[in-house]
């Protein structure tokens, strides 16, 4: 047998018999810990296991603060020892799937807002961090980010990073053909096609990424639609709404335009990166943690740092706000519902995120999910005009693949890629959606790929939901039983 | 030394370490893969028996039919380039000047990681700097496909590169089977007046059909689980115009957050490529008989 197919076979095996032998130990709450008894605190020997994703071989700085947080924690609280492990980011995915189906997830770990949570605290693997937030610590975050990590109203992770998406663009090539950042949709489209017939490439777009799209999506959905999207979500509306579609058609008219890159569909966001930063391409939309390329990063040609700035997304026919800005907060810190040192597991994490908040923007060039305060901090001008945006921010909508559950986004996802190919209208681009949506049947069952599997049952379905509800909120647990 | 490999208990030793890791790491997942493929698992969660749920919805799944018939081109591709391996293979082992070189050339790419073909090709494919289009432009087609992109022939376009892959692999195979064949039968027929055609056809072929079925069970059965390219350099797009089995299994296991009816996708793979070499086999059987010296 060929030996490469055999190696991957032997790989996917392996995956498989980890997940398996995973699924085969007996799921013992208490098993993680590895430390002193039920936790206590004070002065009592304690170990947290902790999980993190930044590895100092790629991550560099991340990696530093985080060692320096655990060195002062551990000796600002005698006794508590606290054990890092680092996986790099995809694998840090598979992991925390695989050892969470055993109930084995390290005290503290990270993990992603919203729709990617959802599985973890529907199969009650997250501790409620409601009562660390009780004080004014709950108001240090900036608005609409913690919230990102509440599931029914409960808090189950506390943010780190926050990100918003500018449109950055390249100011050499708009004064060559004498153009100015735009505020408006005419503008803008002015802008793209001055360019288009000069033979420059305006927008560079890595579409096989699909999230990448997804963006410029969200900000035509939010411009025409206003919340019309996040309802949709949330199914308080529909996706059919005529402002989500004219959105989808406003993708294709700049499609139709040639304002994207040639061959967008099948270039990664990092292929497409490449192309802006060889000044290829003049605008590209990303995510504000992109920024350390056009301020700090000394492996970019200093020329070409100073020549890039940024705009906020334009306006469309004067509807929408210009400060409404698409983005949200990335990795938050967890804490595990089996952990046996979960006192000591959630004070590590407020500390954790109120030190983190002061060290990572100037060491790292990383947005906390705390506000920072920009007169004190020493940063670039472009850093600092960004802060700047994300204090004077009206609305801040989280990232539509993000918001929804993992089975929905993947439909989402795939018919972005198809909008922008043109192979669906944008009628058709919403009815499906709105097809996906309702099949899930709402926020309240997805992630959990019920929905998807057939089921004619009636009451099964409900004994589920049931079972859901007693595990978000054990108020509810009385009355699903009397109902049952 | 055979005093000892007649003891059982020594013969059972020797047996034990591979047997009890391939039953681990093989066929106890397999079983456990069975049995997830029948239950409504998000892979974090509580597992929920539903029977055949899956495989009832796996038959009516239009994405998992397209990325099946895509699997299944890749197969009949694999066969076809099978027929030219054989030739240049026939060509080389023919005492042709620099055979030894060619050799080599054919078998780098084997060498290679998947990764790495992938981001070479990925370089050759880009639609506005890469190798292929660079040269299409200066040869004076105004616009050259975008190959990746374009998703009436990005399955192609990834094709190449796999055939490309494997190329020397099946060579090499090929071209020492050929070096096997005995030089008095080739003598002979030259003494009787065979053309070099006919010594080809009528006699080393028939020799090395064994190879060859070999070869055919390996390509089609390779091509049915088809991953890495895919994943790297599309990752099943664009709209999943590349999609294959493995990559939709993957997908649906975890990224979708559908263990289980990933589970029943990679069983449904897996119980499809048995069928597929039982069926080849007992179509290649009858020959083997025939031509058994």
């Amino acid at each position: 047998m060929n030996k490469k197919r055999l190696s991957l076979l032997t790989l996917s095996t392996l995956f498989f018999i980890v997940l398996s032998a995973c699924g085969q130990a007996d799921p013992a709450p208490g098993d993680t810990g590895g430390g002193a008894g039920d936790g206590t605190g004070g002065g009592e020997e304690a170990v947290i296991d902790f999980m993190h994703l930044w590895p100092a071989g790629s991550s560099p700085d991340h990696h530093r603060i985080v060692s320096e947080i655990i060195a002062e924690f551990e000796d600002a609280n005698p006794g508590i020892t606290v054990n890092m492990d680092v996986l790099e980011n995809e694998q840090y995915k598979n992991q925390l799937q695989i050892i969470s189906s055993s109930n084995q997830l390290p005290d503290v770990g990270m993990t992603w807002p919203a729709g990617f949570m959802q599985p973890y605290v529907r199969g009650n693997r997250f501790a409620s961090l409601e009562d660390i937030l009780e004080d004014d610590f709950r108001e240090s975050f900036v608005a609409g980010t913690r919230e990102a990590y509440e599931i029914d109203g409960t808090t189950y992770a506390l943010p780190l990073e926050l990100n918003i998406a500018p449109v950055f663009y390249n100011q050499a090539i708009f004064e060559e053909y004498g153009l100015e950042a735009p505020e408006t949709q005419e503008e803008f489209l002015n802008v793209i096609d001055t360019l288009v017939d000069n033979g420059v490439t305006p927008i560079a777009l890595g579409n096989r990424d699909r999230w990448t799209g997804s963006m410029w999506y969200m900000y035509y959905a939010d411009r025409l639609g206003g919340n019309a999207l996040t309802e949709a979500i949330e199914r308080s509306g529909t996706f059919e709404d005529p402002g989500l579609i004219a959105a989808a058609d406003e993708i294709t008219n700049l499609v139709e335009r040639d304002a994207f890159i040639r061959g967008f569909n099948g270039l990664s966001d990092q292929e497409a990166k490449s192309e802006f930063m060889n000044g290829n391409a003049a605008m590209y939309l990303i995510g504000s943690w992109d920024l350390p390329n056009y301020t700090t990063n000394e492996d970019v040609p200093q020329e070409f740092r100073d020549n890039i700035g940024f705009f906020k997304f334009p306006t469309v026919d004067g509807q929408g706000s210009i400060d409404s800005w698409v983005g949200g907060p990335g990795v938050g810190l967890f804490v595990s519902e089996a952990s046996d040192v979960k006192e000591e597991a959630k004070e590590f994490v407020r500390f954790f995120v109120e030190r983190w908040g002061d060290q990572a923007v100037e060491d790292a060039g990383v947005i906390p999910g705390t506000q920072v305060n920009t007169a004190e901090v020493d940063l670039p001008d472009l850093f600092i005009e960004v802060l700047d945006e994300l204090n004077n921010a009206t609305d801040i909508t989280l990232f539509a693949d993000v918001q929804m559950s993992a089975g929905v986004a993947e439909t989402h996802l795939t018919l972005i890629q198809r909008l922008f190919g043109l192979e669906v209208s944008p009628e058709d681009f919403a009815r499906e959606h709105e097809e996906a949506l309702q099949e899930e049947g709402g926020p309240q069952a997805d992630g959990d790929a019920e929905e998807s599997a057939p089921d004619e049952e009636e009451g099964a379905t409900d004994e589920e939901e049931v079972e859901e509800s007693t595990q978000d909120e054990e108020e509810v647990d009385e009355d699903a039983e009397s109902e049952e | 030394m055979d005093k000892v490999m007649s003891d059982k208990k020594v013969i059972i030793l020797y047996i034990l370490p591979a047997f009890l890791l391939l039953i681990v790491l093989v066929y106890v997942p397999i079983v456990l893969t069975g049995y997830y493929g029948l239950t409504r698992w998000d892979g974090i969660g509580e597992r929920e028996f539903i029977g055949l749920a899956n495989y009832t919805r796996l038959m009516s799944d239009g994405m998992f039919w397209r990325s099946a018939y895509h699997s299944f081109l890749l197969a009949v591709f694999s066969l076809l380039s099978l027929i030219g391996y054989l030739i240049i293979s026939m060509v080389l082992a023919g005492k042709i000047k620099g055979a030894d070189l060619f050799r080599k050339i054919y078998l780098i790419p084997m060498l290679l990681s998947s990764v790495a073909i992938a981001q070479l090709w990925m370089r050759i494919y880009h639609p506005t700097n890469g190798v292929l289009n660079r040269f299409l432009t200066s040869i004076g087609v105004d616009n050259p496909p975008l190959w990746l992109a374009d998703t009436n022939i990005v399955l192609f376009a990834i094709f190449i590169p796999i055939i490309w892959q494997y190329a020397g692999f099946y060579i090499l195979i090929y071209y020492a089977a050929l070096k096997n064949v005995p030089n008095e039968l080739v003598e002979a027929a030259k003494i009787d007046g065979a053309t070099p055609w006919q010594i080809g056809y009528k006699i080393k072929l028939p020799l090395i059909s064994g190879v060859i079925k070999v070869t055919i069970v390996l390509a089609v059965v390779g091509s049915l689980k088809y991953f890495d390219l895919i994943y790297v350099m599309t990752d099943g797009g664009p709209n999943g115009a590349s999609e294959v089995m493995a990559s939709y299994m993957y997908k649906q296991a975890f990224r979708t957050y559908n263990f289980g009816y990933g589970s029943a996708v990679g069983f449904f793979l897996l119980v499809l490529s048995l069928v597929v070499t039982w069926l080849i086999r007992k179509a290649t059987t009858s020959k083997e008989d025939e031509v058994q010296y």
